[in-house]
């Protein structure tokens, strides 16, 4: 079943941070690493990850199932590097034609895997254990986002479950009335398209009919909103970001010393 | 019906927020449906551009829709705090990714001053935001790649499919979508024939 | 505060050419408790929203005035509380307690006095639970109380109800009027759209009639309306009390096994079930909100795999796939057998008009043509959809839909018929139409099993009753 509720023990002591803190971490850790093309700061980041991980109450196995698309994304890369790589030095140990493995093809494939690896489990970390009702909140409360827009986005978030039930509805309904494609992946095509249709335009109307009763509920009345769930912003908040930043920071150095530095665009 | 005001009513923002998250829904359908096709998608980088141009319909269709300030960089947005909270693989920058891929959208739109909203309009949202998708993935991830066999054809394969799957593709299924009724407070279906 | 105020008001909605409601003309004083009645697609629901301002100007063409103490009502909003007939889309937020203090918190309301006055809200409707429960979690009836508590919490001068208990089993519904009388003020006005008007007269000191071509019928004391009008009213599709519906009992016994079900289960939804359907029978399945009964209908209907046990259809319904369950069928066969229709008529839907929609089963049946024409002209009279013959079926009022989605399946006439809620939001005059379509099916030597909580329509049809429990 498709769910956006939070995955991880909700008393962790960094899952109970300020989900404002623990989103501009994540993305300080990331997009400082996006900055280097070497396998060394990656390495050194995700062990940094996997290091945290018991902080953020996330275990290890709920992490696993949530990044194996990622690990099947990771194969892809080997298979389009082998083909397509820029930097073919090193020692042949492959030669068949266009596919060419060389160990400096290996050291890319690996840079690259490990960087997307390391670029995406701090975010998977963080949506793990933020609950979106949270995050709106926080968005409003701390980074003066616009509240009829945050709860706005919020309250359809609320139909992700729903529409998932309706798409299993909605394909049941098509065979109720003698539609189904068999076998014949073109049909089946269709079948997905037009399910997808109708799934849109209920998803329409059912956001229409929300906003009616959000409406009716003085959502847009012009009053200055008060909030009933506080999000206070701490110092431990504050901690967890400088503690991201310097983390980041202290890896690209390390690879900078070592000399495996390699920037983005040189 | 009236659209001169640049406010945002709450059906607005609630339906940009709506077709947004029924993307989501879609894009997991799809693993449903197709689970056995995802490895090929994963190593068949062509197949690959083709699914993006699906995942960048929702900045087409929400400008197209909403016809106001914001809708296409909103609505791309949202889709991506989504994927995000759905534990998306790209998690952590799919948020910047989605906000960079809405903004070309949202320029196409500026660019006809949010008076135009006609296949061309479309098609140029759908070709910019898959210009901004592709200068991103050219620079962030695709460097490690050869430049002439396939940094450059994956970034032209994303703006093609850009512009047929979101651009032109977007307009027609709003087409498609006001036919149904569904739309008939926006200024969309103000061209249908009443019952 | 709260009281109502009509002068030749009416609504069509964008994309209509007729009037959804006209002419009409109201006075309603503070703290009156109204029913509204009329018959299906009267306009009864539009008004509603008309009041709660909720009929933005850009959605339809008005006309006359409308004011809720001498207000425009889309000024005025945060006088009028409403709660609709579908409870899943008015709630807004994850959470129980945030869902009620999101009005609060809409209103301005200091957060000081949110969460005492969300908690008087959740006790004045009996609501079981703790604030912090997710809202995906209850079951209609209880997010109907969700929903009454939400508008409650506002403290409305003037409370508007479209059926609210609509879907919900009797004992829920009764909770639910329960609710409305233990939790109005004294100076409170009430609006009330109810089809069943016996149970929800202890809630109401008048009604009023809509006429569906425009204006009011009448209006007044119940008792005043139902003696002075009320054969004409029956007639006309109103449900008046002490006007008993002509019960239709099978003409014939039983005939043969079609489908049955052995130890059928699908956990948690559904605990074992064991049952068996007959031709020429009508089999009616009952039971609290939550039981299975629509998983139930989904599994004997070959729509959902069955977690435990099995469904096995005879040679009779199943032809050369007796050997196979019938959710392995193929489709097109599946649907010439057993036809389903699903408790959310928009589910349902898959064509763009309404006439399409009745023709699509008899095309894909292969019927001719002037044979599918004649099918679904007849259907459309008999269920008075003619004049919408050419609507989307997504924008009919909502016993309009129910209509329609019954009709889709009663259109390719399937040797065994499964319908789960068929005459929810009927009025009296439609309500008899489908029974009638229903017995008239079943004296034809067809199967017919009804998922329902309508207790008069299980004594005019039912030759059978299953009762489930919660699993
Ligand atoms: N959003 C809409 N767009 C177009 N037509 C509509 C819309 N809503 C309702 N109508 C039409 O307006 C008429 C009145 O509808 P309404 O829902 O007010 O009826 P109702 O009296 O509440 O009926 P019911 O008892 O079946 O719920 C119907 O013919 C319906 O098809
Ligand atoms: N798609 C689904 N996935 C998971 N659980 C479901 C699904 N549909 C229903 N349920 C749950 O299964 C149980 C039985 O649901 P079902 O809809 O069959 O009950 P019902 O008897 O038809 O109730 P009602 O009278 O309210 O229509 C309920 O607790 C419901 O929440
Ligand atoms: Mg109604
Ligand atoms: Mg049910």
């Amino acid at each position: 079943m498709i769910s956006i509720e939070p995955v991880a023990a909700p008393g962790a002591p960094l899952a109970r941070r300020n989900p404002v803190a623990k989103v501009a971490a994540a993305l300080v850790f990331s997009f400082t690493l996006l900055a280097t093309l070497d396998p060394v700061a990656p390495a050194i980041a995700i062990a940094i990850e996997l290091a945290v991980l018991p902080l953020f109450g996330v275990r290890y196995r709920v992490l696993a199932r949530r990044a194996l698309p990622l690990l099947l994304s990771a194969a892809g890369i080997l298979v389009t590097l082998v083909l397509f790589a820029a930097d073919r030095s090193g020692r042949v140990l492959l030669d068949a034609g266009p596919v060419l493995v060389t160990t400096g093809v290996l050291r890319t494939a690996l840079g690259l895997v490990l960087r997307v690896l390391a670029v995406a489990l701090p975010g998977v970390i963080v949506f793990a254990t933020t609950d979106p009702t949270d995050l709106a909140d926080a968005l409003i409360q701390n980074a003066k986002a616009p509240a009829r827009f945050a709860i706005g986005a919020l309250a359809a978030f609320r139909l992700v479950p729903l529409l998932g039930q309706e798409w299993q509805m909605i394909s049941m309904a098509r065979r109720a009335r003698g539609v189904d494609a068999g076998r014949n992946p073109a049909a089946k095509l269709r079948l997905f398209v037009s399910t997808a249709f109708a799934l849109l335009v209920g998803a329409i109307r059912r956001g229409t009919r929300l906003a009616v009763a959000m409406d009716a509920r003085g959502f847009d009345a012009g009053t200055p909103r008060t909030t009933a769930r506080r999000q206070p912003f701490t110092r431990a908040d504050a901690l967890l970001i400088a503690t991201a930043t310097a983390l980041a920071a202290a890896t690209l150095t390390t690879s900078i010393l070592l000399g495996t530095f390699r920037p983005l665009i040189s | 019906m009236d659209n001169t005001t640049n406010r945002w009513r709450t059906i607005d923002i609630v339906v940009a927020s709506v077709i947004a998250v029924a993307f989501g829904v879609i894009f997991w359908a799809w693993g449903l449906v197709w689970s056995a096709t995802e490895g090929a998608f994963a190593f068949f980088p062509p197949a690959q551009t083709l699914l993006y141009g699906i995942w960048l319909m929702p900045a087409v269709i929400g400008g197209l829709v909403i016809r106001k300030p914001g809708a296409a960089l909103y609505c791309e947005t949202v889709a991506a705090v989504l994927s995000a909270l759905l534990g998306s693989q790209w998690a952590g920058t799919v948020i910047p990714q989605g906000i960079v891929q809405g903004l070309g959208a949202e320029l196409a739109f500026a660019a006809f001053r949010y008076r135009s909203y006609r296949l061309p309009t479309a098609v140029l949202a759908g070709a910019l935001t898959g210009l901004s998708a592709a200068l991103f993935d050219f620079f962030v991830w695709n460097a490690d790649y050869e430049l002439t066999d396939y940094r450059i054809p994956y970034a032209l394969l994303t703006i093609v499919s850009a512009t047929v799957v979101a651009g032109a593709g977007g307009w027609l299924l709003t087409k498609a979508l006001a036919n149904t009724g569904a739309l008939d407070r926006f200024p969309v279906a103000r061209d249908r024939a009443p019952i | 505060m709260g009281g109502v105020f009509l002068r030749g008001f009416g609504w069509r909605h964008a994309g209509r050419r007729a009037w959804a409601v006209r002419g009409v003309d109201l006075r309603i004083e503070a703290g009156e408790r109204v029913l509204l009645l009329g018959p299906s697609g009267a306009g009864k629901s539009t008004l509603l929203s008309a009041l709660a301002g909720l009929l933005p100007e850009d959605s339809g063409e008005q006309e006359g005035t409308v004011e809720i103490d001498g207000l425009d009502p889309r000024k005025g909003r945060e006088r009028v509380g409403i709660v609709f007939q579908d409870p899943e889309t008015q709630l807004v937020m994850a959470r129980c307690g945030d869902d009620v203090a999101f009005g609060l918190e809409n209103r301005g309301v200091p957060a000081g006095e949110i969460w005492p006055r969300v908690d008087e809200a959740l006790h004045r409707v009996g609501f079981p639970y703790h604030r912090d429960r997710s809202t995906a979690a209850l079951s209609g009836g209880e997010q109907q109380r969700l929903a009454l508590a939400g508008a409650l919490a506002l403290r409305p001068g003037l409370l508007l109800l479209d059926e609210p208990t609509a879907n919900l089993d009797p004992a829920g519904a009764t909770l639910i009027r329960q609710a409305v009388a233990g939790a109005l003020d004294a100076d409170t006005t009430l609006i009330l759209v109810e089809h069943r008007v016996a149970e929800a007269l202890p809630l109401v000191d008048r009604v009023v009639v809509l006429e569906p071509g425009g204006g009011v019928r009448a209006d007044g004391p119940p008792e005043a309306v139902f003696a002075a009008h009320g054969a004409a009213l029956a007639a006309e599709g109103v449900w008046v009390p002490g006007h008993p519906i002509a019960p239709r009992p099978a003409k014939t016994a039983a005939g043969d096994l079609l489908l049955t079900a052995d130890q059928l289960g699908l956990p948690p939804r559904l605990g074992s079930t064991n049952l068996a359907v007959r031709a020429a029978e009508a089999l009616a399945v009952r039971g609290p909100n939550g039981a299975g009964k629509s998983t139930l209908a989904l599994l004997l209907g070959g729509l959902l795999k069955p977690g435990t046990g099995r469904v096995t259809a005879s040679a009779e319904l199943a032809g050369p796939d007796h050997r196979t369950p019938p959710h392995r069928w193929r489709a097109p066969a599946l649907a010439r057998r057993i036809g389903s229709v699903f408790q959310d008529p928009e589910h349902q839907f898959v064509t763009g008009t309404v006439f399409d929609e009745l023709a699509l089963g008899p095309r894909r049946t292969g019927q001719p043509e002037p044979a599918v024409k004649d099918t679904v002209t007849e259907l459309l009279d008999r269920l008075r959809l003619t004049r919408l013959a050419a609507a989307n079926p997504y924008t009919l009022s909502g016993g309009e839909a129910r209509r329609l989605s019954v009709a889709t399946a009663l259109a390719t006439a399937p040797r065994l018929l499964i319908c789960d809620e068929p005459t929810f939001g009927q009025d009296r005059r439609t309500w008899q139409e489908l029974v009638d379509l229903f017995a008239d099916l079943r004296d034809a030597g067809h199967g017919v099993v009804t998922v329902t909580h309508d207790a008069d329509f299980v004594t005019a049809l039912a030759d059978r009753t299953v009762t489930l429990e919660r699993p």
